[in-house]
This record gives structure tokens, sequence and C-alpha cells, in this order.
């Protein structure tokens, strides 16, 4: 029975990763036909790093994703904190609510955010309205529910009599949540950071429907070469991409990890030591 | 422990502002774009020469010469463009779409006249593209390029192919490739009846739609761009597609072979327009005057493979490329060639419906009997997990009773 998990396992990991590894080995390949491996190079690397066009549209993606998982993180971790105080009615409906974009498909999200942009740039008189600020809202929306999914958990496990006996030592209910609440959920406002961003890097469907004249992210413009075979230094970019979001990934485990050692680990008088300070 | 967190505070403070600096930055940016000369050119991807193998980079060049500047972003079809203008929210001041989305984008008053007067190379633009039958007094296109569709075929596998028919060919069963889009794949079985590629008869889109129904046997896949991999590994053997994609093809496999079918062929013009919209509409004519300009035409479409409306600019062209049978056929075959025009809404619906029958007819009992056989197991498991799951509890709980 073991070994059949074990072998399991390792089928579902081979299915899950094959194409990634084939798409590797093609972006190290001389010719153009994925089927056929020519002979090993670094050339598509090369020309990649040289391409004019591709590189700002990378930097585009990472400034979108980066501020966008930013500001999400800022709002996400805001209204978590306000959920956590709710009473159970009101509590349940506010997270049906955020959770809705979540599931809802991405093409509806899309296509609604499109058309509310539209009206509104009607509305204020300008017919160029879709560009950065349009992407940077919509990906805020959809990252949202990440943050706010991933810091509510670390403020339930929080002891809820912290932020009080921080109060009681003397701290402003602000200075409670910045000294006593915000170490504590850290993780979990890093791994939602985290979350965010890679969401917002790869992000195709919503992003196609709000780009604009002046702004265009990196999936979106792929899918546009489309109508012509890929260039080999296409695929090494999705390699490189696929490393990136793979190094996020492995260090939001490796911090996960770290946070539940530290969470073994923690002594009664260690937090006693650290509300005295915070309240001093 | 204080200072660790005040530092961590001050970091996560910095980082946000460093976003809300980098966010104001790109929007200034973008609000500087629109009050200095700056146009927004929407093309098709990969379809101009962008400076890639030493060759020319339009863009650059545009703005070395006048001093406006190009934002370029693409699309990946006609359907995507006219969405993206309908929608609104973003203006374009060059668009480059096909001949049949040009007469929508007309009927609809969605292009602005061209003042000709600031295009003054239209004069090099031959004769048989302008008037042409998606704008026929020419008051707001300039061709940029034209092609045709023909059939590719790979002659170790596939000998004397003169027409159409030779994609219903049964000794090619299954190395036959189809296009993967309603209007191509009906223009070519409208060709084979000898039905005009334009009619709205909705018994002739019947009959178009049951001669593509006889085919499906015989075709391997309907595909658009892995028409290039599948031909030049020879998976296939003979597949309809553009001429100029056909260039790019028989570099890799020198066995393959272009027709243009006895029965006529669908001729394409993409032309630049500028949207009703424009902010810009004097620099956008600027720029399609350069492009027009037989030096750029030819230095572009030499890189592309597709052929010139502006004859005088085959000068700057590799002879191998103008004198190609393909990329420039001569008069006579040329004659055969036709060009698609925009069908109504609701004939465009039918042909939408009639090409989902046959893409679905027939293959769609063995996808539904495999989907239906996976459900089936998946029920059955669950099913089987949940009455075990049962028994165990029963069990466990007659074990407490005693």
């Amino acid at each position: 029975m073991r070994a059949f998990t074990r072998a399991f396992t390792v089928l579902i990991l081979i299915f899950l990763y094959i194409p990634m590894i084939i798409l590797g080995i093609a972006s190290l390949s001389s010719g153009t036909d994925v089927a056929v491996f020519k002979e090993f190079t670094l050339n598509n690397y090369g020309e990649l790093f040289r391409d004019a066009v591709l590189l700002p549209l990378l930097l585009n993606s990472v400034i979108l994703a980066v501020s966008s998982s930013l500001l999400a993180t800022v709002i996400g971790t805001a209204a978590a904190v306000g959920i956590h105080r709710m009473s159970g009615r009101l509590r349940s409906i506010t997270m049906t609510l955020t959770n809705i974009p979540l599931t809802n498909p991405e093409i509806v999200t899309g296509v609604s955010l499109a058309l509310l942009f539209a009206f509104v740039g009607r509305a204020m008189k300008t017919n160029n309205v879709m560009g950065f600020l349009t992407l940077l809202i919509a990906h805020i929306t959809f990252n949202l529910p990440y943050v706010i999914l991933s810091v509510l958990p670390k403020l339930r496990q929080m002891d809820i009599h912290l932020s009080e006996a921080a109060m009681d030592l003397g701290c402003t209910p602000i200075q409670a949540f910045f000294k006593v609440v915000m170490p504590e959920i850290m993780p979990g406002i890093i791994s939602g950071a985290l979350m965010s961003f890679t969401m917002s890097l790869d992000d195709f469907v919503i992003s196609y429907f709000v780009y604009g004249a002046k702004y265009i992210t990196l999936p979106v413009e792929i899918y546009n070469y489309t109508k012509r075979p890929l260039q080999p230094k296409i695929y090494a970019l999705f390699t490189l991409l696929f490393i990136v979001i793979l190094l996020v990934m492995i260090l939001m485990n490796i911090l996960q990890a770290r946070d539940i050692k530290n969470r073994r680990r923690i002594r009664p008088p260690d937090i006693i030591s650290k509300l005295r300070r915070a309240g001093s | 422990m204080k200072r660790l967190l005040s530092y961590r505070l001050r970091r996560a403070a910095a980082l946000f502002m460093f976003a809300l600096i980098l966010a104001a930055a790109a929007s200034c940016a973008a609000s500087k774009d629109t009050s200095s000369a700056t146009i927004n050119v929407y093309n098709w991807g990969q379809y101009i020469s962008d400076g890639s193998d030493g060759y020319i980079d339009v863009n650059a060049a545009f703005t070395e010469a006048t001093g406006i500047n190009v934002n370029y972003m693409t699309y990946e079809s006609n359907e995507t463009l006219y969405t993206k203008l309908k929608t609104g929210g973003s203006s374009y001041d060059v668009i480059i779409p096909s001949d049949y989305m040009i007469a929508r984008l007309i009927g609809e008053g969605m292009l602005a006249e061209l003042n000709f007067d600031n295009i003054p190379n239209y004069q090099y633009v031959d004769e048989q593209y302008k008037n042409t039958a998606f704008d026929p007094e020419n008051r707001y296109s300039v061709p940029y390029t034209w092609g045709s569709v023909g059939i590719i075929y790979n002659t170790k596998y596939v000998k004397d192919v003169t027409g159409w028919e030779a994609l219903w060919n049964e000794d090619y069963a299954g190395k036959i490739l189809m296009f993967d889009n309603p209007r191509d794949a009906f223009g070519i079985a409208e060709f084979m009846l000898g039905l005009d590629i334009n009619t709205e008869d909705p018994a002739s889109l019947k009959a178009a739609a049951d001669l593509l129904v006889a085919q499906k046997p015989l075709v391997q896949s309907y595909v658009m761009d892995q028409i290039f991999a599948k031909m030049q590994r020879e998976e296939a053997w003979i597949a309809p597609y553009y001429a100029g994609d056909y260039l790019l093809m028989v570099q890799e496999n020198e066995a393959l072979a272009f027709c243009f079918p006895e029965e006529g062929f669908n001729l394409f013009i993409d032309a630049m327009c500028i949207p009703a919209n424009s902010e810009n509409k004097e620099a956008a004519e600027a720029y399609i005057n350069f492009l027009c300009s037989p030096e750029i035409s030819g230095q572009n479409l030499d890189y592309l493979g597709y052929s010139t409306p502006v004859s005088a600019a085959k000068e700057y062209m590799s002879e191998e490329l103008t004198q190609n049978e393909v990329a420039y056929p001569s008069e006579e075959t040329l004659e055969r060639g036709k060009i698609f025009l925009t069908l109504s809404t609701e004939s465009t619906q039918l042909m939408d419906s009639l090409w989902l029958e046959v893409k679905t007819t027939d293959s769609s009992g063995s996808y539904l009997l495999w989907g239906g056989i996976v459900i089936v197991v998946i029920a059955a498991a669950l099913v089987l997990i949940m009455i075990m799951r049962r028994k165990k509890l029963a069990k466990r709980r007659a074990g407490y009773k005693k």
C-alpha cells in the first residue's frame, strides 16, 4: 500500500511538472521545434536579454505586481482585522462578499470591470481611461481575498487578550496594533503579499479586458503573438518566470515552516517581556 | 525587540511609499504622453519589422524622422480589436484591421475619414488596391499588406494539387489540416461548391456546412498556428494557409509547395485606418504616410514576408522575395482571388452555429462516451467511499454502546 501511494505521488508530480520541464528543455535547444532537440545552447536566453520589446513589458508586469500586491496587503490586512472583530452574522456575510472575487469566473470579473471603467471614463469625458490605474485597481480587487484569507487565521490563532493586555500597560489602540498584533500576524501578511504578487504577475484573463493603449502586461502581449509560432526566446522567458515563481513559493514555505517552529518554542515570559517593553 | 519592530515598520512604510511613487510616476508618464505628440498604434502581434535580425525598426525610424513618439500595442485577431474599440476606455490612433472588419467598422461609423493631403505617399499605392470592395470610395483606409490563402502541401506525399478538392481526397485521410475559424473554412467549402464567398443565403451556408461535415473524418485536426510545426515536421501533408506564412515554412522544410486553387481563393488586404475617437489624427496620418513610403514599406515587408501594395517598394526588398510566384502571383492568378466582405449579424450567427455543429458532430459521440464513463466512475467511487464510511461509523458506534 505504501509503495502504491508513493508511486501515485510521484506520478502526480510528474504530470504536474512535465510541461514545465519540457518548456525548460525547449528553451535550451537551438531549433524552433519543441519536439526535436537539436543542440544545447544558451542563445535563446541571450536573445531574450537583448530584446527591446519583451524586457520593458516584463518590467511593466513586475511594477504592477509589486504595487498591486503591496496595496492589496495594506488594505487586506486592515480588512482582516475589521472582519476579525465582527460578530457572527455580519462576519459571515462579509466573508462571503470578499470571497466572491475568488470564486467568480475570472472572465466575468474582467468583463464587468472593463464595463465599469468604460462607464467611469465616459462620465469623466475621457476615452483613454484604461491603463496602469485600471490594471492596478483590477489586480487589487482580485488580490484582496488572498490577503484576507491568509491574515485571518493568524488573527484567530492569536491570543485575543494580547492587545487588551498591551492597552492595559499603556498602549493606545493603534500602538497596540502596530507593536503587538502586527508582529504576531506578520507571517500571514507576508504570505498574503507573496501570494498576491504571484497571482498578479501571471494574471492574464482580467488584465486582457482592462489593459489600455498605454500599459500592457507581459502575459497579454505574449497571447497576441500566438498567431504565428512562438519564438524560442519566449520559452526562455517562461522558464525564467517559472523559476522566479518557484523561488517565491519556496520562500513562502520556508517562512511558514519557521513560523510553526517559533510558535512551538514560544515561552510565556517572552510574551510578558514583549508586552512590558511595548507598554513602556 | 522594539528597535527591530520599528525597523520593520519603517521598512514596510518605505516599501509602501515606493509603490505609491511608482504608481504616481506611471500615471504621470501616462498623462504626459497625451499632451506631447505620441500616437497609439494598435496592430497584430508580430506584424511589423521591429529591428530584430538586422532589419529596420520601423517605429524607431518614424520617431527619428518626425519626432512623434509611438506607443505600440498589439492584438491577436480582428475580433479582439473590435471588442476593444467597442468597449471603449482606450483610444487608438492607428489600427490595422483586415478587409471585412474595415467594412464593419465603417458601417458602424467607428472610423474617421482620412485627410489624404497629409498622406502624399498614397500616390505610390497600386491602383488595384485602391477603391476596394470594403471601402469603395477609399475614404477610410490605406492598404498595409495583402496576401492570399492557398494550399500548402508536402511534395513527398502529395502530388498534383490543383484545387480545393485535394483537401477532400481520401488518400490523404488523417494527414489533412483545416482552418480553425468559420470564415476561412466556409470560404473554402463555398469555393468548392462554386458559391459566392460572401453569400448570406441560409441554404448555401447549410450546403457548405454539409461539405465540411463530409470532410471531417479525413481531417487530422482544426488548427491555426500549429500548422507551422505540423507541416514542417511532416506530421500533416496538406493544409490551407496564408502565402506569407508558407514562405516562412519553406525555409524550414524544402519539400513544401504552395498552390493557388483553380476554383478561386481568398485574397485579404490589411489596411491602416484611424478610429473616429482618435485624439492625434494628424500625427496618425503622418504615421500612415510614413508606412506607405516605398522605402519603408519595402524594408518592413521584406522582414514580414507578406506582399506589399506599393510596387515601388520592391526596389528595397530582396529579389528572392519579389520574384517569388507565391508572394507576387501573376495577374492571371490574382483574378481568381476574392475578398471577404462583412456579413450581416444574422448570417455571422448562422455561420457560427453551423460551424459549431461541424466541429461537434460525429466525434462528439466518443467525447460524450468518455466523459460519461469518467463521471460515472468518479460518482461510483464517491458513493462507495460514503457507504464504507457509514459502515465504519456504525461499527464504532456499536462498539461504544457495548
